[in-house]
């Protein structure tokens, strides 16, 4: 028994449109600053209020939200009392959206009392949530996960129930028209990890199997296309839809190992989530190696992965994640980051105990022990391949 | 011969296998709470069965089989009918899976469970060192 579930998925040229069809009285907008000042806030509400909707704007959504961000936006959204609930941004505006809603529509609870058990929070009394993706990475508007950082413990905490799944996602390419070569290149590497480790992990099923496979085929295809030229419309459009089909298969199957050591890394030293997640991504690979030797083979088949007759897949696969990664300059190593030996040294025991308290962990085929993750962070930091 | 499902005898072997287990004593170095697991009746159980363990940091203080379930007041209640625990514990079903389609019902601090995922896999790793005679 297991369950698939998705929004209403609206996609590609003009797919924002979909909001001029909504009906309702009010919508509450969350966003961030950078989104407003781009003018795809104005859009939406231009959208909206052809469908005879008002709105309200909240820009305060920082990278990586935090519990705080999350009370005050929903504190506001209580007093607005929208029927729509409209997400305008990255994963973090997403995430940060999702966790006010459940406030907003469950004032008797907070968003950390909802665990990927939680049943019965009966959303939708209220409102009904729309993601629009500005960045084409997350795939946050098609997944119920919600990942929020506790800013004093400096951790993150993945939250969130099937129930807490947007109803809807608008998948237009031209809200991820003015990214900026460097997001598009992280975000880009957050889809590929997702579609890996959503194909690998131990909760791996035939319904989310196929899309996480398309999502690694895009990618590969198009990523470097959309770094190299923004105005690229095919690549932006392809590149937006495998974000989107990503988390459609990983969000039902769960990412695993590199989504660990990534948001350890991230909240120790605010390395943004894709580049995060996508540095550890050749590693866990070469970590986990042989328990998955035919799915490395499958994923090398399907990108139609040149090889040598006896190679292994896994290892080639790495490599191949490597090459993609530094043709769009991302970086291979921690250090190349730019993390200091001596900070990181001194921050070893707390990323290794994030990752160790990470859900995602034992989502891996081999779930490291703490010895392991400590010597998985030593190797990535000088860029070295696994061998143990 | 195995050891019977569910008897006091099962639950202190369980407890031997946890205090002898380097990896759940790393895993679960951090976890406080103490537990019952509940098999209700279905198929060849007919009555319900509940194991009590005191886990603590890593270890396992004591553990028995309970007949009056308000003799203790545990941290943590798991639940699930006979079917359910079985698959858990020949590793067809994973726990927290179990938990999402609402099969395996937990009670308790649910962030401490969401903080030590791989306490969870250990513990189930010391069960299976154990060969269960099921009832059927
Ligand atoms: N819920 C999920 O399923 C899921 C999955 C993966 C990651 N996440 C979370 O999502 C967050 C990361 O999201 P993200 O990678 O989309 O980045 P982000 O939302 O943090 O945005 C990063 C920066 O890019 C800017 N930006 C966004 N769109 C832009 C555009 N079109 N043009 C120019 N600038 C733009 C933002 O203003 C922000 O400053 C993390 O908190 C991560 O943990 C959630
Ligand atoms: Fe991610």
């Amino acid at each position: 028994m297991w369950y698939f579930v998705s929004p209403e998925v609206v996609f590609g040229p003009d797919s924002a449109i979909r909001l001029s069809q909504l009906q309702g009285k009010s919508a509450f907008i969350v966003t961030d600053a950078n989104i407003v000042k781009l003018g795809l806030v104005d859009l939406v509400k231009g959208l909206l209020s052809q469908a005879g909707i008002e709105s309200t704007i909240f820009d305060g959504v920082e990278p990586d939200p935090s519990i705080e961000t999350v009370r005050k936006g929903a504190a506001l959204m209580s007093e607005y009392g929208p029927d729509w609930v409209v997400a305008v941004g990255g994963g973090s505006v997403m995430d940060a959206a999702k966790a006010m809603r459940v406030e907003y529509e469950r004032p008797d609870m907070t968003i950390e009392e909802v665990f990927s058990w939680t049943s019965g929070l009966g959303l939708g009394a209220k409102s009904r949530l729309i993601c629009i993706p500005t960045t084409s990475g997350t795939g946050a508007e098609a997944t119920w996960m919600i990942v929020l950082s506790d800013t004093a413990e400096r951790r993150k905490l993945g939250l969130g129930c099937r129930e807490t799944i947007p109803d809807i996602a608008i998948v237009d390419p031209a809200f991820a028209m003015a990214m900026p070569p460097g997001l598009t290149a992280q975000t880009g590497m957050d889809v590929l990890t997702h579609a890996i480790e959503g194909f690998t992990s131990t909760w791996r099923n035939d319904i989310s199997d196929g899309l996480c496979l398309r999502a690694i085929q895009l990618v590969f295809q198009y990523l470097p296309r959309a770094c190299r030229d923004g105005q690229d419309m095919e690549a932006r459009e392809k590149m937006h839809n495998a974000a989107c089909i990503a988390g459609m298969g990983f969000g039902n199957s769960m990412p695993a190992l590199a989504h660990a050591a990534g948001h350890s890394l991230g909240a120790v030293f605010h390395v943004p989530h894709g580049r995060a997640v996508g540095l550890f991504l050749p590693y866990s690979i070469e970590f986990i190696g042989e328990a998955h030797d035919e799915l490395w083979a499958e994923i090398a088949h399907s990108i139609r992965l040149e090889m040598p007759k006896e190679a292994k897949a896994g290892p080639a696969l790495a490599r191949a994640i490597r090459g993609l990664a530094s043709s769009i300059k991302e970086p291979l190593s921690i250090k190349e980051i730019g993390i200091p030996p001596d900070s990181f040294e001194n921050s070893l025991e707390k990323l290794v105990d994030n990752a160790f308290a990470d859900a995602t962990l034992i989502m891996a085929a081999r779930v490291p022990s703490t010895e392991e993750v400590e010597k998985l962070f030593r190797y990535a930091y000088d860029g070295t391949s696994i061998d143990f | 011969m195995g050891i019977k499902y569910w008897t006091d005898e099962w639950a202190k072997a369980v407890c031997r296998e946890c205090n002898t287990s380097q990896a759940y004593k790393e895993a679960a170095k951090k976890w406080e709470g103490d537990m019952y697991f509940v098999t209700e009746p279905e198929g060849p159980v007919k009555e319900r069965l509940v194991v009590y363990m005191d886990l603590w940091h890593g270890e396992c203080r004591s553990a028995c089989r309970i007949t009056d379930e308000s003799e203790k007041s545990p941290a943590y209640r798991l639940s699930a009918p006979y079917g359910v625990w079985k698959q858990i514990l020949e590793k067809k079903l994973d726990a927290v899976q179990a938990m999402m389609t609402g099969r395996l019902n937990v009670k308790g601090d649910m962030a401490q469970i969401m903080g030590m995922p791989r306490a969870a896999i250990e513990l189930t790793n010391c069960t299976l060192l154990i060969d269960t005679e099921f009832p059927d």
